[in-house]
């Protein structure tokens, strides 16, 4: 860890000027995941600027049916938050599956959606990885891969992103808001998170400086009707091995919408749009929800050590939409 | 054989005397002992496996403001033994394995000490190394002997000719990982040198282990080591000996000026430094008559161990004791590997091998439909096996019988993947469990009568969170014949005598068999009438009757498993334990070591595994988010009860270790209980999700 300068943002616009000015800058949340990174020397920040008390706390109506969330909101609250638990539960959920009761009350909405890896590579300085320093090559490849990508990886880097939160935004069509030096502009996740390619370096299409501010989650009636199941090798406590958020909006013994996302299966949470047409205008039966499942999985491409995160979505993406439709049929 | 103690405050539910200076954050644990004006120490660890240091460049380190220095192996003071290798800490520019102590900074505070740590340039000359255990290894080798000297090899009768005789036969492999410890207190240590010598506030399973390992090292007398250890925060057995962070602090400390210095591993560190257990793949076969009798029982271990310091974990002990079988065959071989230094971890031998065994005995069961407990019934052993010697006490068959009775196995169907609720299949499974008693020899107690009336008994014995302060304070007031509130126990520290490690679940029986004899030395030398100040010192006695019996805790583990059917998910809602460990001393803390020790036993079979990079040689999940231990989630109602065992033979409290017995067979427990779910036999550790999907 190196000697680093702390500074409590006062409001948004100064956090960002600070930030942006210096490329040596980071925003601090709860530094839950970025002060482990400093301690580990993955992260070396000269100045840290804390925006987990900016008036970014609240879960508001948006105009036209939606809501906003506050970067700043803890995600003990949000998970807690009754117009979530009703209207967004698989967001709910994602929440409660994640990290510890202890990591939750402190960790916040922007920070979660930025956590890094956990790439065990990425985490040790004394292995070579791609994503921490460009061009050292990728320990995990031919290594520990039981937490690693089987969908959209590349040669430089086979890491998943390992937030949960973002998962279910992303299968819930969430935009985030984010304020740079030249103002605000909204950002769809789908778009937020970028596959690895030959620059793995970088996780989202985020600039230097620029804050989240919120995330914006539309009016999807069907939501209410989502859920989040997370595999994973402890009952809790643990990161997910898949993950599937989903949310289906059927009639008369057919699918009329669906929206489905993946965990723990690629550098970014996997929006399954094949399964989600196929789903479309199917028939309510295990054949249609196995069939989208392998549509979404057709292209998957697992490592040495890996295999078993296909069958592990399949059954888990089946099992879920199973479960929506009976949830529905009641 | 010896009379019996009277129980009196034995068998009573004592509270743990040290639980309220716990639970307030009174009780000083190592790193928090109140010293004057400490440094702090931050190594810096070989980043290749195998090979030398060819430069340190230290200059930016020592350049920061807050550095009191840096230690290397060009100017470290030197020591005087390299006898353990593991203990010839910045000694040489060789590299023995990747994590090893090629450097330190000594700083006035730990940040300061990290940071500058972090800036010290080591380049070194690599040479190839090993680090994956390999049963077609071309190094294997068996060694003098085990790790408590036991034998390498045993052979009795044509283990080969009775296979192909058999009617039934089992030949399997199975596989255990290395395992990290992982004690809740991290390994630390604060070390003061002055004119007396070396002072180390340590946490350890032994003072007096640490004192009589490190004084040669450092070129001591014994006596010029003071160890000081009241609290410890588990060990597991890894705080069972002193590591290389123990030198490293000597050294730095030498180099202190008088300062004490401040030392504790990260939990990264840990895992390069604090010992493991070592993997093993095991090959067992069985041959039986179609009755489930066994006629042979083979058990061929391969395991790791490192190349500067051997360690034997002797897999094949359990066995060894288990069941009854004319024809039998019992060997380890070693890989001597480019890796960290392995180390005991509870139930060093019994842990690894009777998750093997157990696990064949059910395939046994299986192969001949048989219930699995019939089969273990049959094959009791009424002598032991290897020895001939009769058991002290030996009620494998009442734990077996009880436990079935309480787990509701009479409505067990054998029928494998039929059971189903609500998409999770279910089943059921046992395993037997065994420890034995061990005696340490060369503990001695003092008993002192104080002035109060109140008599205190001393001896450098240790707590490790177990409950010595508590049990040894039983102990003492019915060898003396007063309530507990009349003696004063003192632990914790070499100024108190000499006492053996709290390892090998001994303590109770190798510290209370000495303070029993001092309590009968009292009597004998100053009668009913003693005076204030009236002392006397005796030694653990030797046990005569340890020639004529075979002595053994034995138990029976039952667990109920839910596999889903299709994520492969692994939940184990029921564990019941049951234990023929001789006299209890006191049931609240027993409880706690039994079904500790089952959770350990299940965290071993869903989670624990220290996944070893052979490219690297590194332990690369070396942190608890990626290391799993089982959380609150993972475990259900786990259960332990005991029955009542009469056993004269071990000691005079008539009690038997039980710290270690509670993990034995438990992952063996869970494994056959995931067979009889699923109908997939799971014959490598851990048992994951991925191995129940298709
Ligand atoms: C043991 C453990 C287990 C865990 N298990 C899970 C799990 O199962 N599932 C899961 O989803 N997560 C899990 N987590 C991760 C946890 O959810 C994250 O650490 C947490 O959400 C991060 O939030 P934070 O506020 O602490 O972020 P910080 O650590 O403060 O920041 C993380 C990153 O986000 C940046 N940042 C923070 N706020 C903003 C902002 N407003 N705008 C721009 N950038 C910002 C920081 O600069 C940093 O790069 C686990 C963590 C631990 C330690
Ligand atoms: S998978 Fe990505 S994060 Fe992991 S080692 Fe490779 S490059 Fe680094």
């Amino acid at each position: 860890m190196i000697p680093f300068e702390y500074l409590r943002a006062e409001d948004a616009a100064s956090a960002v000027a600070a930030v942006a000015s210096r490329p040596t800058a980071a925003f601090l949340g709860a530094g839950t995941n970025l002060v482990d990174h400093m301690k580990l020397g993955v992260a070396s920040p000269e100045l840290l600027v804390d925006v987990s008390r900016l008036p970014f706390d609240e879960v508001e109506p948006l105009p036209g049916g939606g809501v906003r969330i506050g970067a700043a909101v803890r995600n003990s609250d949000l998970a807690a938050d009754p117009i979530l638990r009703s209207r967004y539960p698989a967001v709910s959920r994602a929440l409660l599956a994640g990290a510890s009761a202890q990591l939750r009350n402190l960790a916040t909405t922007g920070g979660n959606l930025l956590q890094r890896t956990r790439c065990v590579y990425f985490q040790d300085v004394t292995t070579p990885c791609n994503k921490r320093e460009p061009g050292s090559g990728c320990s995990a490849i031919d290594g520990y891969t039981r937490y690693h990508a089987i969908l959209g990886a590349s040669s430089a880097c086979v890491a998943t992103h390992p937030s949960d939160l973002a998962v279910a935004l992303t299968a819930l069509d969430a935009t985030v808001v984010v304020l740079g030096v030249h103002g605000e502009r909204q950002i769809p996740l789908a778009d937020f998170y970028r596959l690895p390619g030959d620059d793995p370096h970088r996780d989202t299409v985020l600039e230097h400086g620029e804050l989240i501010i919120a995330v914006d989650l539309p009016d999807l009636p069907f939501a209410a009707r989502s859920t989040y199941r997370k595999v994973r090798d402890r009952a809790s406590y643990a990161f997910a091995l898949v993950s599937v958020a989903a949310a289906l909006d059927v009639a008369d013994g057919s699918v009329r919408d669906a929206r489905v996302a993946f965990g723990g299966v690629a550098h970014k949470p996997w929006r399954a749009t094949r399964a989600e047409e196929v789903l479309r205008g199917a028939p309510i039966s295990d054949e249609s929800f196995l069939q989208a499942a392998e549509a979404e999985l057709a292209g998957a491409r697992p490592l040495a050590g890996n295999e078993f995160k296909v069958p592990m979505a399949r059954n888990t993406l089946v099992a879920v939409l199973r479960e929506l439709a009976q949830e529905e049929a009641r | 054989m010896t009379g019996l103690l009277e129980p009196h405050a034995i068998g009573q539910s004592l509270t743990r005397l040290d639980g309220p200076a716990k639970v307030t954050g009174t009780a000083p644990y190592a790193f928090e002992q109140p010293v004057g004006d400490p440094l702090h120490l931050f190594p810096v660890q070989a980043t290749i496996a195998r090979g030398r240091v060819t430069a340190i460049d230290s200059s930016a380190a020592e350049a920061m403001p807050g550095v009191a220095g840096v230690l290397t192996h060009t100017n470290a003071p030197r020591l005087a033994s390299d006898e353990d290798r593991e203990l010839w800490v910045l000694q040489s520019d060789q590299v023995a394995f990747r994590g090893q102590f090629v450097a330190a900074v000594l700083a006035e505070t730990p940040e300061i000490a990290r940071h500058a740590a972090s800036l010290v340039r080591v380049e070194y000359a690599e040479e190839p190394h090993e680090a994956e255990l390999r049963a077609d290894s071309a190094k294997l080798y068996a060694p003098d002997e085990l790790l408590a000297g036991e034998p390498t090899n045993t052979f009795e009768g044509d283990v080969d000719g009775a296979l192909a005789a058999a009617a039934v036969t089992v030949d399997q492999t199975y596989t255990t990982p290395m395992e990290h410890n992982n004690p809740m207190e991290p390994h630390a240590t604060i070390a003061r040198w002055d004119e007396d010598g070396l002072t180390l506030y340590d946490s350890t399973q032994g003072a007096h282990t640490v004192r009589v390992t490190l004084a040669p090292v450092f070129g001591l007398d014994p006596r010029q080591v003071r160890v000081i250890a009241p609290y410890v925060g588990g060990g597991f057995g890894s705080k069972g000996m002193p590591h290389a962070h123990n030198v490293l602090a000597g050294l730095a400390a030498r180099m202190a000026g008088g300062r004490p210095v401040k030392f504790a591993l990260t939990r990264q560190q840990m895992y390069s430094i604090a010992g493991y257990r070592p993997p093993t793949i095991q090959r067992i076969q069985l041959g039986a008559g179609a009755d489930g009798r066994l006629t042979a029982l083979a058990q061929d271990v391969i395991e790791l161990s490192s190349k500067i310091k051997e360690y034997a974990e002797p897999t094949g002990k359990g066995t060894r004791v288990m069941y009854a079988a004319p024809h039998r065959r019992i060997t380890h071989r070693l890989d001597p590997l480019d890796v960290p230094v392995p180390t005991w971890m509870r139930a060093p031998g019994e842990c690894p091998g009777m998750f093997a065994l157990e696990v064949a005995m059910d395939e046994l069961a299986v192969a001949c439909g048989l219930d699995p407990i019939e089969v273990r019934v049959r094959n009791d052993a009424e002598v032991s096996p290897e020895s001939g010697l009769p058991w002290s006490s030996r009620n494998l068959v009442a734990c077996l019988r009880e436990g079935a009775r309480r787990f509701g196995w009479e409505r067990r169907d054998p029928t494998p993947g039929v059971r189903r609720d609500n998409g999770w299949l279910i089943g059921t499974g046992v395993a037997s469990s065994t420890y034995p008693v061990y005696r340490l020899p060369g503990s001695v107690a003092m008993i002192r009568l104080l002035g109060d009336g109140r008599y205190r008994v001393s001896i450098g014995a240790a707590d490790i969170g177990t409950g010595t302060w508590t049990a040894l304070t039983q102990v003492a007031a019915d060898a003396l014949g007063v309530p507990c509130e009349r003696v004063d126990l003192r632990i914790g520290d070499t100024a108190l005598p000499m006492a053996s490690v709290e390892g090998g679940s001994s303590g109770i029986t190798s510290w209370g068999s000495a303070i029993v004899a001092a309590a009968q030395a009292f009597r004998d030398q100053y009668g009913t009438e003693p005076a204030d100040g009236a002392e006397v010192v005796a030694e653990t006695p030797d046990n005569p009757d340890a020639a004529r019996f075979a002595m053994q805790a034995f138990g029976a583990q039952f667990a109920e498993v839910r596999v889903h059917v299709d994520t492969g998910e692994i939940r184990v809602p029921r564990m019941l334990g049951v234990f023929a460990a001789g006299r209890i001393i006191n049931p609240r803390t027993a409880r706690s070591q039994f079904i500790g020790g089952m959770t350990m036993g299940l965290s071993m079979a869903l989670h624990e595994q220290s996944v070893m990079d052979p490219r690297f040689g590194l332990v690369v999940n070396h942190d608890l988010a990626e290391y799993h231990i089982a959380a609150n989630a993972d475990v259900g109602d786990v259960d332990a009860i005991w029955i009542d065992e009469h056993d004269p033979y071990v000691n005079p409290m008539g009690s038997k270790g039980i710290g270690e017995i509670g993990i034995v067979g438990a992952a063996a427990a869970v494994a056959n209980a995931a067979y009889h779910a699923t109908g997939i036999r799971v014959r490598d550790l851990p048992i994951t999700a991925d191995r129940f999907l298709s």
